[in-house]
């Protein structure tokens, strides 16, 4: 396959990923510490206020997935006894120590001086930290976010993740780095987190303009990488954003599509979709490209929420600063109950007058995909819009089935046509 | 006087009776009469019978139920438990539940929650989130008050109010069935000749669909009786079955572990009538008191966080050495997140305790069982020979 074609915002990016790998496995020199955590209930302005770094498990095996060495670290797991029904990111990452932990600038991963196991919509989390504690033997700061089971949050919910903020994560923190916690700096952090925010936003959004000057899936995994990972609160996401707007901007108003990895403006769209879960990472490029072959450009996406629902209005609050913690976890997409979902992604369906909704049901994640099927039927009882399902994983590439999906996706596309011709107008 | 043989007919009636005509009828004795199902491992069944109303334990399909609305519900990597308990819900024989709670398991009961609210509006359902933390003034404090709310949720639904007493005589009642169920936890662990697992598996799941003061005289008798009759010895080996607490393993898998030599001392199946190891004390705040129980004296099982690594699997190998248990078998259903990503950290803590185990998954209607027989005989081969 040919060389990815990289925006500038895409560059800027890539250097700060490295940076901060470079910072990861440069600990033992530079003194610093080093946390894991996750992405959704991802605390990274928290982490910032003791000068931790922030390395994320799921980034690492998403890299190594699309780098194609997740299999292998995928079946080293099974070797040692993890099952094969199991989440792909944790054997990746268990795998991936097995054979020398390996950052991905080639340098060796140090232990984690903490694990953060911020507990935000996904069981698996629980027990990902469970096993990487049993070989690392260093700290585990758990914070409990209860699930949305009823829809929305509570007060008994939002005042119990900030009392193990104040009694736990932060008092463990403090130990861990040895530095005192000042909410003054953390308000500043949340401070540039707003303004991220405001910008990831508008570039999503943008999405609901004919054609699309965004991909909010494929495309999409690129513009929440900052905010969703290590950079969030930094001035550094900021720049970011202010490019990646500009970048949109500019394909607005030149009517273009967006960039694909082959250098090309997607331009001829045809059907504009609304995707339902995590992309496969071991085939990403080949996966797009099925999508842009047939002229498909997905406008709003549900992945592109798993670290934060900023599109329905949340921004931290450095006024609030715990409070707005809470309400960030409690919100992430995958710690909101199934009829939230259906209302969210019947949302998108209608106001980014989508043709409809394809989900891609990930073996690897039951937090995404038990109910899918149920979701599926309810968004298009709802939007009177077909629905389609394809099935990967996140990092096992045994379970692409290239020939499957592309099947799939044009009979999809073929219902779409139909159902036009039946309505007698396009969407 | 009734026999074993009797008692354990009585409760397979139950089990078998995907109908659930019992806890219809013990609804339509009375009218306004609630029933309540909830799923596994763990819901406070006090709180539901001080509301006057029947906890009734939904533990899926078992093998004799065909699912066939079910399936269109979950993808193949999925368990099997979400499909065949929506092939209940569908085809009407939950029709007089009145509400579902939904216990935090893992994130397909979390979700099968979602999709409960969707397919049955009218049906009032709660997913029931326990604390992971087990500071009481932490997690405590969430957790009474996540309590209270259901608590509200259950008045609601039955229109009468749930007083502080109400909840105290339902904990004296629960705390004396938990004390009988350990009772014959411990005479099976003493005497397994004498009380088959198949049995004891069933006298504990037909516990789950009848009143408590009903279900607690049902062990009285049993006790008796299995302490009554005489059973021949037969040279098994001791074991303790661990991963089977969600998901239901068939019966005749049960059955199949026993033929193949092993006497099941310690298990963790249908876990609700053994979650909580001590009484829960009947003085003060009762709301504090179950919250108390369940961060202080509760089993460790998946879906619960473990605080310390050191503390992880301990109260497994306890389990196996108070018990006499020679061996573990690690039975999972497939798919089973909790289960499964638990196996290597659990194993690992009773190889270092030099406790032998074998693993293998099911679902709840596997039909071979010459695999597991075989697998269990080995094992149980193998303790005798070299353990």
């Amino acid at each position: 396959m040919s060389e990815v074609i990289k925006e500038k915002s895409m560059l800027l990016q890539k250097e700060m990923i490295a940076k901060n790998y470079d910072a990861i496995t440069s600990k033992h020199e530079t003194g610093r510490k080093v946390s894991s955590t996750f992405v959704p209930g991802n605390l990274n302005e928290l982490l910032m206020c003791f000068g931790i770094v922030n390395n994320l498990p799921e980034i690492n095996a998403i890299q190594n997935g699309m780098r194609k060495v997740s299999g292998n670290y995928i079946m080293e797991a099974e070797k040692h006894g993890h099952s094969e029904d199991v989440c792909t990111y944790v054997k990746a990452d268990i795998g991936m120590m097995g054979k020398g932990n390996i950052a991905p600038n080639g340098k060796p991963f140090p232990d984690p001086d903490v694990l953060l196991l911020s507990y935000t919509g996904c069981y698996t989390f629980m027990k990902w930290f469970e096993l990487l504690r049993e070989q690392y033997k260093c700290p585990t700061l758990m914070l409990h976010v209860p699930y949305e089971g009823d829809g929305h949050s509570t007060k008994n919910m939002r005042d119990y993740i900030v009392k193990q903020l104040k009694e736990v994560i932060i008092p463990g923190l403090e130990q861990v780095s040895g530095v005192k916690f000042d909410i003054d700096r953390l308000r500043e952090y949340l401070k540039n987190s707003a303004k991220a925010e405001d910008g990831l936003v508008w570039c999503l959004e943008q999405g609901k303009i004919k054609p699309s000057p965004i991909d909010a899936y494929f495309g999409g995994v690129y513009y929440i990488g900052p905010m969703f990972t290590a950079f969030r609160g930094t001035p550094e996401s900021i720049v970011y954003y202010d490019e990646l707007m500009k970048e949109v901007q500019a394909r607005i108003d030149n009517k273009q599509g967006p960039v694909t990895p082959d250098g090309t403006p997607f331009n001829d769209q045809k059907y504009r979709l609304v995707v339902e879960g995590p992309p496969n990472w071991t085939n990403f490029r080949e996966f797009w490209k099925m999508f842009y072959d047939e002229g498909a450009v997905v406008v709003a996406s549900s992945y592109t929420k798993v670290g934060g629902m900023y599109d329905l209005g949340f921004r931290h609050d450095p006024d609030n600063p715990l409070e707005s913690l809470a309400d960030y976890c409690l919100g992430c997409y995958t710690n909101r109950n199934l009829p939230t979902r259906v209302d969210i992604l019947a949302k998108y369906v209608e106001e980014y007058e989508a043709d409809g909704l394809l989900i891609n049901s990930i073996k690897s994640c039951n937090s995404f995909s038990a109910g899918q099927l149920m979701i599926m039927k309810e968004v298009e009882k709802r939007t009177g819009k077909p629905g389609a399902f394809v099935e990967s994983d996140l990092v096992d590439p045994r379970y692409f089935s290239a020939a499957n999906i592309k099947n799939r996706l044009e009979s999809y596309f073929q219902m779409i046509e139909q159902k036009r011709r039946g309505t007698g107008k396009a969407a | 006087m009734s026999s074993t043989a009797e008692i354990t007919a009585r409760c397979q009636a139950l089990f078998e009776d995907l109908n659930f005509s019992a806890a219809r009828a013990w609804k339509a004795k009375a009218p306004g009469r609630k029933v309540i199902g909830f799923l596994p491992v763990y819901v406070p069944l006090e709180m539901i019978h001080a509301a006057g109303c029947l906890p009734l334990g939904i533990f899926g399909g078992g093998d004799q139920m065909e699912v066939i609305h079910g399936d269109a519900y979950y993808q193949s990597y999925i368990c099997r438990i979400p499909r065949s308990t929506i092939e209940l819900g569908v085809t009407g024989r939950l029709d007089f539940v009145d509400g579902m709670i939904f216990p935090f398991v893992c994130d397909v009961i979390r979700n099968l929650s979602g999709i409960w609210k969707m397919m049955f509006p009218n049906v009032w359902s709660k997913f029931f989130d326990t604390p992971q933390n087990f500071d009481p003034s932490i997690g405590g404090t969430y957790y009474v008050q996540e309590l209270q709310e259901l608590r509200e949720g259950l008045e609601t639904l039955t229109g009468r109010k749930i007083s502080d007493d109400d909840i105290r005589r339902s904990i004296k009642l629960y705390n004396e069935n938990r004390r009988l169920v350990r009772e014959v936890y411990a005479f099976r662990a003493r005497e397994p000749w004498r009380a088959p697992t198949s049995e004891v598996y069933l006298l504990m799941r037909a516990g789950l669909m009848m009143e408590v003061e009903e279900h607690n005289q049902m062990l009285r008798d049993y006790l008796d009786a299995a302490a009554r009759e005489d059973r021949p010895k037969r040279d098994n080996v001791r074991v303790a079955i661990y991963g089977s607490f969600c998901e239901q393993p068939p019966l005749n898998l049960i059955k199949s572990v026993e033929m193949a030599g092993c006497y099941v001392v310690e298990d963790d199946y249908a876990l609700v009538n053994r979650f909580l190891t001590e009484d829960v004390p009947t003085d003060g705040d009762p709301l504090e008191a179950l919250a108390l129980a369940y961060l202080k004296y509760s089993v460790e099982t998946s879906c619960k966080y473990v605080p310390k690594e050191e503390d992880k699997g301990r109260f497994h190998v306890e389990a196996v050495r108070k018990c006499g248990a020679e061996g573990v078998i690690y039975a999972t259903p497939s798919f089973c997140d909790p289960a499964l990503l638990d196996r290597p950290m659990i194993t690992h803590r009773l190889a270092d305790a030099g406790i032998p185990y074998i693993a293998f998954k099911y679902a709840e209607n596997s039909g071979q069982m010459q695999p597991i027989r075989e697998q269990a005989g080995t094992f149980a081969d193998s303790l005798k020979l070299w353990s």
